[in-house]
C-alpha cells in the first residue's frame, strides 16, 4: 500500500485531534504544524506508528518570523520514510521571549547537532539537551545572528535600501 | 615541595588514567581544518570532541540578501571538490520551485557535469585513504585526470575549482567541440586509470589490515546519525537521492546503486569506487544521448526563461527586451512566489538539501542548507571509540568531510 499524504494526515488528526493544524501539500511535500508542547509526541508518533515509520530525521533548522507575535521562532522538522520514499516537513512555532522546545536528540542522534547550530542561530533553547552551546560560532558570541532583527548590511550605510529587495 | 613551584598541572591530571591530546586544528590535503581533543589511554582513543566552525561563513545569512543567481557562487562554496552538483543542485531547486521546465538536452548535458564532479569528489577521498595509510603513488595516478574534469569545466564555464557553472534554466553557453574532446579522452583513459588503481588498493594486505574493521557502523545507528550518500550505502542502505526522487532525467539512466554491509573504512572505499565505475557509465550513456540531438536541437542549451536567464550580450546591445531583461535580472528586481520548498540533489558525500522559503520579496525570506558532512561528522566520536589514533585518521578521511560544507 502505498504512503499517501492524505492517509498520513488522517492518521495524524485521528491521534492528536485539533491540535495538529495548517495541513497543506506544496511540491508533493505535507507540512503541518503543532504546539510547541506536543513536538516529541508527534515526532515519536511518526517514528513508532508501522504504517507512519518516518525513522529518518533529513534536516531540522529555526525560521525567525518577526511579525508572527507569539510565535516568532519556528523550528521545522523535514522527515523521511525510505521504504516509501515520502518526505514530510512539521513546524513547531515559540514565542521569542521564552524559546524553549523539547529536544528530538533522544530520538534521532542527528538532530543533536542540528539543534545546536539552531540555537546558536536562533536562540531556540532545546529543553534536555545534553550539550546545548554554540557550534559554528564563537562561544563569546552574546546575540543570535540569523534572527531577523541583525540585518546584513551596515547599517550606516545610506545609499542602499529595503526598497531595492523588494521589502521597502 | 618549594622545587616544583614552576609546574601547575591541571586538577586531577596525576590521578587520571588517560592523557588529554589535542589533536589538530589539522589541514589534512584538501579536506579543511578539523581540530578535536582527545582522551588516550596509551594510543587508544577513550573519547574525543570536535571543534567545527573555523571556516564558517554565514551562508544562510548572505543568502538573505541575494537574488537567486547570486546565491549559485556561494553553493560553489560548501564542498568545493564537486562544486557542480552543488550548483546544480540550487539550479535544480529553484526551477522546482519557480516551475521550469528544462529541455532533455540540458538534463543530460548536466547528468555528464554532475557525474563527473562525483567521480572527482570520490578520487580524492579515495587517494587520500591510500596517503593516510602510507600509500602515495595511487593519489598521483588518479590526481592527472581530476586535472582533466576541471579542464572539461573549464571549457563550459572558464573556472576550475569554485565554478559557478550554469545557470537556473541552463548553461550560459553550448558545450565546445573542445569539451567534448576532453571528455572522450577522459572516458578512454580514466577506467584504465581506475582499474590500476583498484590493482593497487583493492586486495593489498596493508590496506585491507588497516581499513577493514576499523570506522564501522551498523545501518541502524547510521541512519539515526542521518548518514547519506556513500557512507549510508556502505552500512547497507541502498538510499540514493539519483533513485528514490530523480531530477535531472536520471530515471533515463540505466545504473545500480553499491552498497556495502559493514559500513567501515573499506566498505566505504569499496563503494566510492564502485560509484565512479557506475558514473562512467552514466556518462557514457549520457554522452550517447547528447551526440543523439541533430540539427537545431543540438542548439538548445537553455530553457526559455527570460525571467531568470541572462540574454545574450550582443542581444542586450541591440535589442530592448533582452536589455530590459539583462537589467532586471542583474539588479535582482524580480519578484519571486510565495511559498516553500526542500529539494534534495545526491552530493559527493550524500543527500545536499536546500530548504528554501519566500515570502515574495526579490530574495529569500530564510534559506537552509542541509549538508551531509555537517549531520554525519556528529557520529565521529562513535565511529574511532576504542581504536587507535592511526585509525581515527583513516576514518576522518573516509567519512570525505568537506570542511567547507561542515562549516557552512
Amino acid at each position: 500500500m502505498a504512503l499517501t499524504n492524505e492517509y498520513i494526515q488522517a492518521q495524524l488528526v485521528a491521534k492528536f485531534g485539533d491540535q495538529v493544524t495548517t495541513f497543506s501539500t506544496t511540491y508533493g511535500t505535507l507540512s503541518f504544524e503543532s504546539p510547541k508542547e506536543l513536538n516529541l509526541k508527534v515526532l515519536q508518533f511518526l517514528y513508532d506508528e508501522p504504517s507512519l515509520g518516518f525513522t529518518f530525521l533529513t534536516d531540522l533548522c529555526g525560521v525567525n518570523y518577526p511579525d508572527n507575535i507569539g510565535g516568532e521562532l519556528v523550528v521545522v522538522y523535514h522527515l523521511h520514510n525510505f521504504t516509501e520514499n515520502v518526505r514530510l516537513r512539521f513546524s513547531v512555532a515559540t514565542s521569542i521571549a521564552q524559546p524553549d522546545v523539547f529536544t528530538a536528540s533522544k530520538l534521532f542522534e542527528s538532530a543533536n547537532w542540528m539543534e545546536r547550530e539552531t540555537f546558536d542561530f536562533y536562540g531556540i533553547n532545546f529543553v534536555g539537551h545534553s550539550n546545548l552551546k554554540r557550534i559554528l560560532n564563537v562561544d563569546e558570541m552574546d546575540y543570535f545572528p540569523l534572527r531577523k532583527e541583525y540585518p546584513l548590511e551596515d547599517q550606516t550605510r545610506i545609499d542602499k535600501d529595503d526598497e531595492m529587495f523588494g521589502r521597502g | 615541595m618549594e622545587a616544583n613551584h614552576n609546574i601547575i598541572l591541571p586538577e586531577g591530571s596525576i590521578e587520571k588514567q588517560t592523557t588529554t591530546l589535542n589533536f589538530g586544528p589539522t589541514h589534512p590535503a584538501t579536506h579543511g581544518v578539523f581540530q578535536n581533543i582527545m582522551e588516550v589511554d596509551g594510543e587508544r582513543v577513550v573519547s574525543t570532541v570536535q571543534t567545527v566552525g573555523y571556516i564558517h561563513r554565514a551562508f544562510e545569512k548572505l543568502a538573505e540578501r541575494r537574488p537567486l543567481y547570486q546565491i549559485t557562487p556561494i553553493t560553489d562554496r560548501l564542498n568545493y571538490c564537486s562544486s557542480p552538483i552543488n550548483n546544480m543542485g540550487w539550479h535544480l531547486t529553484c526551477e522546482k520551485f519557480l516551475n521550469i521546465q528544462t529541455p532533455k538536452r540540458v538534463d543530460y548535458l548536466r547528468v555528464i557535469i554532475m557525474e563527473l564532479s562525483r567521480i572527482s569528489d570520490h578520487l580524492i577521498c579515495n587517494s587520500i585513504v591510500g596517503v593516510d595509510t602510507g600509500a602515495y603513488t595511487g593519489f598521483l595516478y588518479v590526481m592527472q585526470y581530476r586535472e582533466l574534469i576541471y579542464e572539461i569545466y573549464e571549457e563550459v564555464c572558464g573556472s576550475r575549482l569554485t565554478t559557478n557553472i550554469g545557470r537556473i534554466g541552463g548553461f550560459e553557453r553550448n558545450f565546445t567541440n573542445a569539451a567534448f574532446t576532453k571528455l572522450e579522452k577522459f572516458l578512454n583513459e580514466y577506467p584504465k586509470t581506475l582499474r590500476e588503481f583498484e590493482s593497487l588498493f583493492t586486495r593489498n594486505r596493508i590496506f585491507m589490515d588497516r581499513t577493514q574493521g576499523t570506522g564501522g557502523i551498523s545501518a541502524e545507528r547510521a541512519m539515526n546519525y542521518g548518514f547519506t550518500g556513500p557512507n549510508l550505502r556502505a552500512a547497507g542502505v541502498d538510499y540514493d537521492v539519483r533513485v528514490q526522487q530523480p531530477y535531472s532525467s536520471y530515471q533515463d539512466f540505466d545504473f545500480t546503486v553499491p552498497v556495502g554491509t559493514t559500513g567501515d573504512n573499506y566498505d566505504r572505499y569499496l563503494v566510492r569506487n564502485a560509484e565512479m565505475w557506475e558514473s562512467i557509465s552514466i556518462i557514457r550513456q549520457a554522452y550517447e544521448k547528447v551526440q543523439s540531438f541533430k540539427g537545431t536541437d543540438a542548439d538548445v542549451y537553455h530553457a526559455d526563461v527570460p525571467e531568470y536567464y541572462l540574454p545574450k550580450k550582443e542581444d542586450v546591445y541591440t535589442k530592448m527586451e533582452a536589455l530590459i531583461w539583462h537589467f532586471k535580472i542583474i539588479m535582482g528586481e524580480i519578484d519571486l512566489p510565495k511559498g516553500q520548498i526542500y529539494n534534495a540533489v545526491e552530493g559527493g558525500n550524500g543527500e545536499l538539501g536546500f530548504y528554501l522559503i519566500s515570502d515574495g520579496g526579490r530574495t529569500p525570506f530564510r534559506l537552509h542548507f542541509r549538508r551531509p558532512s555537517f549531520i554525519y561528522y556528529q557520529a565521529y566520536p562513535e565511529l574511532i571509540k576504542g581504536g587507535m589514533i592511526s585509525d581515527a585518521v583513516v576514518t576522518m578521511s573516509s567519512l570525505n568531510l568537506i570542511a567547507g560544507e561542515l562549516d557552512a
